[in-house]
């Protein structure tokens, strides 16, 4: 037996590779169920990029869906408070050429926005406590309401449902606390004063 | 007085041209009193200080406008008379050029003064009263951050202080303010000290640190330390020794560690300015309302330092001084190293301005386009930090947050030395400000979006969970309802089983089978009052095995047996009576009320309690027929409050069925009145017989029952509020709908605009005489 | 009124400041290549400056940026006298161009410009000379002392004529006392110092060729005297080899030359001073310039005892290059509060 395989070189290729086939098959499948992953992680990680307004403009109700959506292949364009820089990152992540934004989703705002609701003219119908998908707005049945403005996250999904339209989308206050020196241009953006330079002034122009 | 402190090095810092004389030419001068001051309420680190006067309000000087907020802010006085004439948005000396709250007071030139509160001893004073009297007198850091003094000088009691630093370093070129302060208030920088440490439990070493370029100041010191334990030490001048780290490591080599304060190390480093503010304060009870700043630069035509108050304009401050505004090439708060330029002239003096510097531009010219890095090393040489501000500027430039991190970015002090010896003039200070100040807002919208995330989760969660209770509900519902007929259907059966179905679940179903058409309504009634009554008698027994846990006396165990039988008779009896006068009555809904009520609990009293219960109330019975109705009234009230209770709790839950359940509740409160009203009509009868108790069981019972629905109106009459809320919520809804109507035919610019404005401000004149009356 | 951020101040010192205080330093070493070679290394340097800063221009205008502002910071002018310098005297001018472009457009704007070449762009100009051109790049002219009576220094003339028509002048090259210890079989140390006319004519490590690295030396001092670099590169380069060299001397017929020789030789001082203090392509803390100049040391050792190039400073310095950003990742200095420094390595400069 030993010297068929042996001379046989058909057969003992055969037996070498099936061997190491089923050897390499019990350690894949072993490493399956014993490093088995709950969740995928890139969901994860894609949830963690994701702004996490929950306002539902790409068209799933909330971030994480999304997430899940992007990670069985959804286009990751559709995030309009994250903008050009959260389908930067995304691209990033998931090593994918970043697209522009979808504009059907929705318009990148600058300004960073949270609901107010002007409170004389609530009715106290908690349509908009329904809508809010961070529980940012109190309130009971016919008592006015009011907007956690720490916790809005400026979904905008509860300026909709509202039936006397008391609510506004105001951009956050930016207090000194906020403020903070800019980034000086970059050198190479700087025409102006090496252009000045240039004609040998000692800069004044600039 | 040989000082035995060893002077260590730090590394880095760079020799900028010192331009220290021009301002210690002249004396220290005195400003004199402007129009009027403008206060901002928040001059130092921390939360805004609280204004406490009115405008128009006339101040002395001296007086508090503005409380502190919390530990973490300073007081804010007024340092001169006048009358307030503003408390709004103003102008504030900051590098944003925003505007901030500020109490602004026309002065009137008086210069009255509040009367100080004086101290001829201070070692007399306790350690909380020179706290608070350093605290009362709104003291903030002089030296530039402007911390509150109070705060530092009350270190966590784990924090064991052996060295107070004085700091009269001051190695910023042009700044003489601690510098003539020094020489001219020596006495009261070490009398300050002295004070400090007693504030810090005597700490071992007592230290004031002066860079060798001030002799005088350091002369004055010295002489006034004489015979002290206070030590006056120089040390060479490097810019930036002044830094509190950095001193700290000139004087006693040790670092404060990344991201702690230096208190943890057991120092505590004060600036000399702010030593004699707390001293002062103490000694003389003055309020911060004043400092001195140096006035310097070519564009000014005197450079001197003088005395200012505070909220003083800069402007007016700079025309006194002959200030030439075309020479000038910028305003600088603080020194040219650290300072920032203003916005405007019109800031006034806050208690960090230790300097204006009003260079012209040949002075200090504008700064040069920047050219790219060369790696040459110079800023990380100069770097106090021993950073790589090269390295930063990369990862400042490609905004590399984690290796900015990595690179230790918050442990830039900002001096700009980097920036001073960078030969291509790139700002890599502001790279470094920009830096933080984005990881900063990163790191809290991360945090938002972090909270928002949880919280988004929480609610899916929450709204997962009550779809399954709901589902749950009705459920048990259907199950109810499915239990009713079949025990209809199984009547007198004995195999009757147990019920352990949610009491609410049966109120609801029972509820909802009275919302439907009179007929049927009735019919189901007529069903669960026979299967009510059926429950009672199985109610009664499983009381027997049940027994023993009951919580009642053997005595009573007998009593009750028997009492329940004639009792259970009694209310058999008592059911049909009733049945009959609701039929009389033909009032239909008004009869299954009481067992609707009655019935839940009885269901509910399968188990010990209950059973317990139902025994209390029926031996009750046998008193005095006034006594047993007053009781069972009692027992019925107590029925109804609890079904309310549960319809509350259900409704607190989210439960949708709460309101169902709700109104259940009213209507049968509703009914309760109804059958009152005939209840009223056979009081006399029951009056009249009170005596015959055995005799008349049967009608006693019912009576009894009667009245308790009669307790349960006037209890009724007590919850009115409900019911004003009820029309209240009614009333609101068909405002409501009034005003989408309205909105619509103005939209349509319908011809019943008017008939439509009319009815919603009719409504609203209801909803508003209703919510008077609640 | 002026809004920027602090400081406000600002020292006297530039970039195109910094670079013509390196340009000037050359200037010892210049006037003893001169003395010892002729007017070669002089034509050398101005051509390559020329030519350098012609590339610069050239490449400033097609990136579409002001040419004068980039030019004025002298950089270019540094890359180009260096490289000339580097290059043998006499040799011919398009040897001088191609390398001054190389070093300019391929080494340096090809990467980005000031600031961003990864590589020493005179060290890549020469490397690239030496392998393409390895026969123009090894005719060294023979140091003046060593000429016969009857010769004297290449005439102003006849160099020009060799430089630009390629006309050879005979006799004047001859191998560098680095050559002869590579090609040495057989003799001991001091039985080389008696044969070679160079090493025979000099003192300590040849004739004209000590003299040259002196002269750098001087400039050298001058730099770290006006602050322009920090001692550690060029100190732990010379220790380190230094030290090797004194490891694995012998004077004996295998012997790979004394430490003096060695330091005195070659573009060893040049090197130390003049390139390794490229501050673009060098490590950046102060203890990854004590990693990187030790490792140029022992590389520069071993090269020149077991390669093929004799004189490998150009190799020795790129190698470092590919090093720096390593080097620089594991010596991060220690930051003020922090315990110890991230990421550190054991010191292994000594």
């Amino acid at each position: 037996m030993l010297d068929l395989i042996v001379q046989n070189p058909i057969v003992s290729a055969l037996i070498a590779l099936g061997g190491l086939a089923l050897v390499f098959g019990a350690v894949l499948g072993f490493a399956a169920v014993r490093f088995r992953l709950e969740e995928d992680p890139v969901i994860q990680q894609i949830d963690d990029l994701l702004p996490q307004t929950q306002c539902g403009q790409c068209g799933y109700p909330g971030c994480r869906p999304y997430a899940q959506a992007i990670a069985n292949g959804d286009a990751i364009n559709k995030c309009p408070p994250g903008g050009q820089a959260t389908i930067n990152s995304l691209a990033d992540l998931l090593d994918v050429e970043a697209p522009t934004l979808d504009a059907e989703h929705g318009e990148e705002s600058d300004v960073k926005k949270v609901a107010y609701i002007r409170e004389d003219e609530c009715i106290g119908c908690t349509k908009c406590i329904q809508a809010c998908p961070v529980d940012a707005i109190i309130g009971a049945a016919k008592q006015m309401h009011t907007v956690i403005v720490d916790e809005c996250t400026g979904c905008d999904l509860c300026v909709e449902p509202c039936p006397v339209d008391c609510i506004d989308m105001l951009p956050v206050e930016t207090g000194l606390n906020q403020w903070k020196w800019d980034k000086p241009a970059p050198i190479e953006e700087r025409p102006l004063n090496i252009i000045a330079s240039d004609r040998g002034t000692t800069g004044e122009a600039a | 007085m040989g000082s035995l402190i060893k002077v260590w090095d730090i590394p880095g810092g760079v020799h900028p041209p010192e331009n220290k004389t021009q301002s210690l030419q002249l004396p220290l001068g005195k400003a004199p009193l402007p129009p009027s001051l403008t206060l901002p309420l928040n001059q130092h680190i921390g939360k805004p200080a609280k204004p406490v006067v009115q405008v128009g309000e006339r101040v002395l000087g001296g007086q508090l406008v503005a409380e502190a907020e919390g530990i973490f802010s300073a007081r804010v006085h007024a340092p001169s008379s006048g009358t307030v004439s503003a408390i709004e948005d103003r102008l504030i000396p900051h590098p944003s050029g925003y505007s901030a709250p500020c109490v602004v007071i026309e002065l009137d030139g008086k210069d009255e003064w509040v009367p100080l509160e004086r101290c001829e001893d201070v070692n007399s004073l306790s350690k909380s009263d020179i706290l608070d009297k350093i605290r009362a007198a709104g003291i903030a850091g002089l030296g530039g951050a402007g911390f509150p003094t109070s705060v530092k000088l009350n270190p966590r009691a784990d924090h064991k202080i052996h060295t107070l630093i004085l700091n009269g370093t001051e190695c910023e070129p042009y700044i003489t303010a601690d510098d003539i302060l020094m020489q001219t208030k020596a006495e009261e920088v070490v009398a300050g000290s002295q004070l400090l440490a007693k504030l810090l439990d005597f700490p071992e070493k007592i230290l004031i640190g002066v860079e060798d370029n001030k002799p005088e100041a350091i002369a004055a010191l010295e002489k006034a330390a004489e015979g002290t334990e206070i030590q006056v030490i120089s040390f060479p001048t490097k810019y930036p020794s002044g830094g509190e780290k950095q001193l700290i490591q000139i004087l006693t080599g040790e670092e404060v560690p990344s991201g702690q304060i230096p208190a943890s190390i057991g120092v505590v480093c004060q600036n000399v300015g702010t030593t004699v503010a707390a001293y002062r304060a103490v000694r003389y009870g003055e309020p911060l309302v004043s400092r001195i700043t140096t006035l310097v630069g070519e564009a000014l035509e005197t450079q001197r330092n003088v005395e200012v108050l505070l909220g003083t304009p800069i402007e007016f401050l700079l025309e006194e001084h002959g200030f030439n505004a075309k020479k000038a090439s910028r305003l600088v708060m603080g020194g040219p190293m650290m300072g920032f330029a203003l916005p405007d002239p019109s800031v006034p003096v806050i208690k960090t301005t230790n300097c204006i510097l009003a260079p012209t531009k040949k002075e200090l010219p504008p700064p040069q386009p920047a050219q790219a890095c060369i790696r040459c090393g110079l800023c990380a040489e100069a770097c106090p930090a021993s950073l790589l501000p090269q390295q930063l500027f990369w990862y400042a430039q490609s905004e590399d947050f984690e290796k900015l991190e990595a690179h230790s970015l918050f442990d830039c002090i900002e001096c700009g030395a980097c920036s001073y010896v960078c030969p291509s003039h790139i700002p890599l200070v502001q790279y470094y400000r920009a830096s933080k100040g984005a990881i900063r807002l990163h790191q809290q919208e991360k945090e938002k979006s972090d909270r928002a995330r949880r919280r988004f989760e929480f609610r899916q969660e929450r709204i997962a969970k009550e779809e399954a209770e709901k589902a749950a509900k009705r459920e048990a519902r259907k199950k109810a309802a499915e239990e009713a007929k079949r025990k209809l259907a199984e009547q007198g059966n004995d195999s009757a089983p147990r019920k352990s179905v949610d009491p609410v679940a049966d109120a609801l179903a029972k509820a909802q089978a009275k919302q439907q058409s009179p007929e049927v309504q009735r019919a189901k009634l007529e069903r669960s009052l026979e299967a009510a009554k059926s429950s009672l008698e199985r109610a009664r027994q499983p009381l027997e095995p049940s027994e023993p846990g009951v919580e009642v006396t053997d005595e009573q165990k007998e009593k009750q047996k028997a009492r329940i039988k004639q009792a259970e008779l009694k209310v058999q009896e008592a059911e049909k009576k009733l049945q009959q006068l609701t039929q009389d009555a033909q009032a239909p809904e008004s009869k299954p009320e009481p067992e609707a009520k009655s019935k839940p609990d009885t269901k509910a009293k399968s188990d010990d309690p209950v059973a317990a219960a139902i025994a209390k109330a029926q031996a009750k019975m046998n008193m005095s027929p006034e006594d047993k109705l007053r009781s069972s009234l009692e027992s019925l009230y107590k029925r109804l409050s609890k079904a309310e209770e549960k319809a509350a709790a259900a409704r607190e839950a989210g439960d949708e069925k709460a309101d169902a359940l709700q109104q259940g509740v009213d209507k049968l409160k509703q009914k309760i009145a109804d059958t009152q009203k005939e209840l009223d009509e056979q009081k006399p009868s029951t009056v009249a017989e009170p005596s015959s108790a055995s005799r008349h069981n049967d009608d006693v019972a019912s009576q009894a029952i009667e009245r308790a629905k009669a307790k349960a109106a006037a209890m009724e009459t007590m919850s009115a509020e409900d019911k004003l809320r009820a029309q209240i919520e009614s009333v609101k809804a068909r405002l409501e709908k009034a005003r989408e109507r309205l909105a619509n035919a103005e939209a349509e610019e319908n011809e019943n605009v008017e008939a439509f404005r009319t009815g919603v401000t009719k409504l609203e004149d209801k909803l508003q005489q209703l919510t008077e009356d609640r | 009124m002026l809004r920027v951020t602090s400081p406000h101040t600002h020292s006297a010192r530039s970039t195109g400041q910094l670079m013509r205080l390196v340009v000037f330093a050359t200037l010892p070493g210049v006037v003893a290549m001169t003395l010892a070679f002729g007017w070669g290394s002089l034509f050398n340097v101005a051509l390559a400056s020329v030519s350098a800063m012609v590339f610069e221009a050239a490449i400033m205008r097609l990136r579409g940026r002001p040419a004068l502002f980039y030019l004025r910071d002298c950089s270019a002018l540094v890359t180009g006298v260096l490289l000339g310098l580097a290059l043998p005297p006499y040799c011919p001018w398009w040897l001088v161009v191609t390398g001054s472009g190389v070093s300019i457009i391929l080494a340096k704007q090809l990467y980005g410009g000031m600031g961003y070449n990864p590589f020493n762009p005179a060290m890549v100009g020469y490397v690239v000379l030496l392998i393409s051109f390895p026969v123009e790049m090894t005719q060294w002219a023979a140091p003046a002392s060593v000429l016969p009576e009857s010769q004297s220094l290449v005439g102003l003339a006849e160099g020009l004529k060799q430089i630009f028509a390629g006309v050879p002048v005979d006799g004047y090259t001859g191998a560098t006392p680095l050559d002869v210890l590579k090609q040495n079989s057989g003799q001991t140390m001091a039985g080389l110092y008696n044969s070679d006319p160079t090493l025979q004519a000099g003192m300590l490590a040849g004739a004209g060729w000590e003299w040259v690295n002196i002269g750098f030396l001087l400039g050298g001092l001058f730099l770290l005297y006006q602050r322009v670099f920090t001692w550690h590169a060029p100190v732990a380069m010379l220790t380190a080899l230094g030290l090797t060299s004194a490891l694995f001397y012998s004077s004996g017929s295998d012997s790979l030359g004394s430490p003096i020789f060695h330091l005195l030789s070659g573009a060893t001082m040049f090197g130390a001073f003049f390139i390794l203090t490229d501050p673009v392509s060098s490590a950046v803390s102060t203890r990854g310039r004590l990693v990187y100049g030790a490792l140029i040391g022992i590389l520069l050792f071993v090269m020149r005892g077991w390669s093929n190039y004799p004189d490998a400073v150009a190799f020795a310095v790129l190698l470092a290059n590919f090093a720096a950003p390593f080097i620089d990742y594991y010596t991060l200095p220690r930051t003020y509060g922090h315990q110890k420094a991230r990421r550190a390595t054991e010191k292994e400069e000594h």
